[in-house]
């Protein structure tokens, strides 16, 4: 470190807003695909089923379902 | 900006799936079985061959599970982040995550807990699915609503009332409303009388423990890495600053 005055790496810049134009087309991007596979881990091939995966899906992802709380079965 | 916060969000919400799924592996995992030995004790279950062995449903489809879970709430909570971070007062980065995971857990794992908790196997009846689902998913959107409405009123009081009375009146707000929704909304209660009362206890403070590490992992690991991310970033500027 040649600069002794700078700060130390603990300091932080005082919170700067990032601006909402530009969180918005990631917010629906990461949002579809959030929602998509909390979907495919909560519910596929349980209540209701987008594929016919004849309750391979259902089985494999059947303890964490219990156990994260979702309605399984 | 928002690359950053999205790669640390998903490697955070990666870890917190592996440390909720280690978690429940442990402590979930013996309730399970016992649930499901309770279940092919009593009448109308015969021993039939699952589709997916057991071994693979308690190891790698649970892990699966919660390393899915992780990674769209890790992605969902870097751009939740984003929204709030700089716009609810000067708190740090590490506070900031701290405080949205904690408000996160509340509305999204505890409130909907209390309403419609989690059950083991054997407690549920199959004809029911559908409706215990939809009731689980419209109690949480209401919850989840409401807490962001909860928070948009909050700071819009803050400049009248100072944050401290403001956070009050929007968390006082949030908890009318949801015990409002959860007297109004059905209860769902369909555990078979001969169930053992402890088994059912044990598993869903085993399963309410598991969403607790997975918030708090990820919001520890969001706000580290981000904080680390920040002050890099600051440092490189600091010489052009000071020139």
């Amino acid at each position: 470190m040649s600069h002794p005055a700078v700060p130390a790496s603990t300091s932080i810049p005082s919170p700067v807003r990032i601006p909402l134009r530009e969180i918005v087309p990631w917010a629906v991007l990461i949002g579809a695909l959030a929602m998509i596979t909390l979907f495919f881990i909560s519910t596929e091939d349980g209540a209701t089923a987008l594929l016919s995966a004849g309750g391979y899906v259902h089985e494999f992802l059947h303890d964490g379902r219990h156990l994260m709380a979702f309605p399984c079965h | 900006m928002m690359r950053t916060l999205l790669v640390r969000g998903l490697i955070a919400g990666l870890l917190a799936g592996l440390a909720a799924a280690v978690f429940a592996f442990f402590v979930g995992e013996p309730h399970v079985d016992a649930a499901i030995a309770f279940e092919e004790a009593t009448a109308g279950h015969h021993a039939e061959e699952p589709l997916v062995s057991r071994d693979v449903q308690r190891t790698i489809g649970l892990l699966s599970a919660h390393l899915g879970i992780g990674l769209a709430l890790g992605g969902l909570f870097s751009v939740v982040f984003a929204v709030v971070y700089g716009r609810l007062g000067g708190f740090s980065v590490r506070a900031y995550s701290a405080l949205l995971a904690g408000a996160a857990f509340v509305a999204v794992t505890l409130v909907p807990f209390l309403k419609y908790p989690a059950n083991p196997p054997a407690v549920g009846q199959a004809g029911t699915a559908v409706s215990r689902t939809e009731l689980y998913f419209v109690f949480l959107a209401l919850s989840v609503i409401t807490a962001g409405l909860a928070v948009a009123a909050a700071r819009s009081f803050a400049d009248r009332f100072g944050g401290w009375a403001a956070s009050g009146i929007g968390i006082l707000g949030y908890t009318v409303v949801m015990t409002v929704c959860a007297v109004l909304m059905p209860p769902v209660n369909e555990v078979p009388d001969d169930f053992p009362a402890t088994l059912l206890w044990d598993f869903r403070l085993a399963s309410l423990g598991g969403l607790v590490v997975l918030w708090l992992v990820l919001g520890a690991a969001f706000g580290t890495l981000v904080h680390r991310a920040l002050a890099h970033r600051a440092l490189a500027e600091a010489p052009a600053v000071a020139a």
